[in-house]
């Protein structure tokens, strides 16, 4: 009975996708996050179903964001690394997964952070923002290119 | 991108070793007019007359043309022009940009959209590699060379810029160092992580009189009333890291008291006249540094 509900769930929650992308082990509470390091809030006709606050054993509660005939190159879905660095991405074809990968997280990210430096000429000038990155024991740290100073994944701001 | 001098870590050991021994040369021979056919930028988007009059001077000393502000009241900069436009503007006329500028990366980023050579005369809290190559000039030419100094940075640890540039620029040379600092203004973990994995050795103290006798390089640093939430503390630990005659009495020979400057109490009058005092020598080598710096970064050197 229970794995009955779970399945049934599972199929309705989030609807399939002929062709195209699906982002699964999103934290729930970086769903957004994703979809603004995307784009996919703007100047996007792909048709996208998001689900969120779904069961997850590995992450408690996860989303999962299913985008219609669209594939993205690696530098642009590595990325969403900054907030999901567990996601893992499902190509479609006719339904069926054809290929599977996973994040890895740039040594570089240009433009999409924000230096938490209030000092920092970032926050005072239309200067596109450049972090190296090192991931530790599950930190995700970004070293500013201009102030010097480090950005912890947890105070990230986009 | 022609190479800048941004931040201590843009030079390599050996580019350092070349700036310092050039410095020598300048300082036995202050005139030199190799670069007469040279203009200069300074820019100071903040005011900082010391720095400023500097490099300056090596500039004139070295036959180039200065042009520039001191400040950014009647520039177009307080017509809210963007950093980005004022360098592109001023690198069509010159052949190489100082600039000091209250905010952090400031200098970096004009690196990148100048044409021209850039040297940071001070980016807010973060970088003043010119200072750092002057403290290394110094040292040297107290002890005569730079390997295995013991040296002991004493009060504001913290928030210092130059204790962190010199700790990262004497990292080649086998150093060892001991942090004076009170409880609020301590050496930030990230440094002490860089000294671990460069396998220097550092001790940390709250007692000036602890390790003073062993010190060959005692840097000082100005402890500044507002880094302080309690002015009760400020009270009780100003007198603590205060350095006076009376306590040199059992320090090496060859022993050195270092100061960026301007000092704001942390050594008293009657240190001046001790032979250990270097601080005003200290900024008087500002000069040839910055003049060696100049040379280099414009290939003459
Ligand atoms: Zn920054």
């Amino acid at each position: 009975m229970g794995t009955v509900k779970k399945i049934t769930e599972k199929t309705l929650q989030v609807n399939a996708i002929e062709n195209g992308t699906v982002l699964d082990h999103i934290p729930a509470d970086q769903l957004f996050k994703v979809i603004q390091i995307l784009g996919l809030d703007k100047e996007c006709k792909n048709q996208i179903t998001f689900g969120t606050n779904l069961e997850s054993k590995k992450l408690g509660r996860k989303a999962i964001i299913k985008i219609a005939d669209r594939v993205f190159k690696p530098k642009e879905i590595n990325k969403i690394a900054l907030v999901a660095p567990d996601a893992k991405i499902n190509i479609i074809k006719d339904f069926k997964v054809i290929e599977k990968k996973v994040i890895s997280i740039p040594k570089e990210i240009v433009g999409i952070a924000k230096c938490m430096n209030p000092a920092c000429i970032t926050n005072h000038q239309p200067v596109p923002t450049r972090f190296t990155t090192s991931y530790e024991n599950k930190h995700l740290k970004l070293l500013c290119h201009y102030c010097e100073k480090t950005t912890d994944g947890e105070n990230l701001q986009l | 991108m022609p190479k800048s001098l941004i931040s201590i870590s843009d030079f390599t050991k050996e580019e350092m070793l070349h700036i310092l021994d050039v410095a020598g040369e300048f300082e036995k021979n202050k005139s030199q007019n190799f670069l007469h056919d040279k203009v200069i930028a300074c820019l100071f988007f903040e005011p900082s007359t010391r720095t400023r009059l500097s490099f300056e001077t090596a500039s004139n000393r070295l036959g180039a043309r200065v042009i520039g502000f001191s400040d950014v009241a009647n520039t177009s900069v307080s017509k809210g022009e963007t950093l980005k436009d004022t360098i592109k503007m001023v690198s069509n006329y010159v052949d190489l940009i100082v600039m000091r500028h209250p905010l952090e990366g400031a200098a970096r980023y004009a690196s990148e959209v100048a044409s021209v050579p850039v040297i940071n005369a001070g980016d807010g809290a973060n970088q003043h590699p010119t200072q750092t190559m002057l403290d290394m000039y110094t040292i040297k030419q107290t002890q005569g060379h730079l390997e295995n100094m013991n040296i002991n940075m004493v009060g504001d640890l913290k928030y210092g810029r130059t204790v962190h540039s010199l700790i990262q620029a004497m990292s080649y040379f086998s150093p060892s160092f001991v942090f004076t600092a009170p409880p609020e203004l301590k050496m930030p973990q990230e440094y002490k992580d860089f000294l671990t994995s460069k396998k220097i050795p550092f001790t940390e103290t709250e007692d000036l009189m602890e390790h003073i006798n062993d010190t060959d390089i005692l840097y000082m640093t100005r402890v500044q009333q507002e880094r302080f939430t309690d002015p009760m503390e400020y009270e009780k630990v100003k007198n603590c890291f205060r350095l006076t005659a009376s306590m040199l009495g059992g320090c090496k020979k060859n022993m050195k008291i270092l100061h960026p400057l301007p000092r704001v109490g942390e050594i008293t009058q009657d240190v001046d006249d001790t032979p250990f005092a270097y601080y005003f020598r200290q900024a008087g080598n500002g000069m040839f540094v910055r003049m060696a710096i100049i040379a280099y970064l414009l290939g003459a050197r």
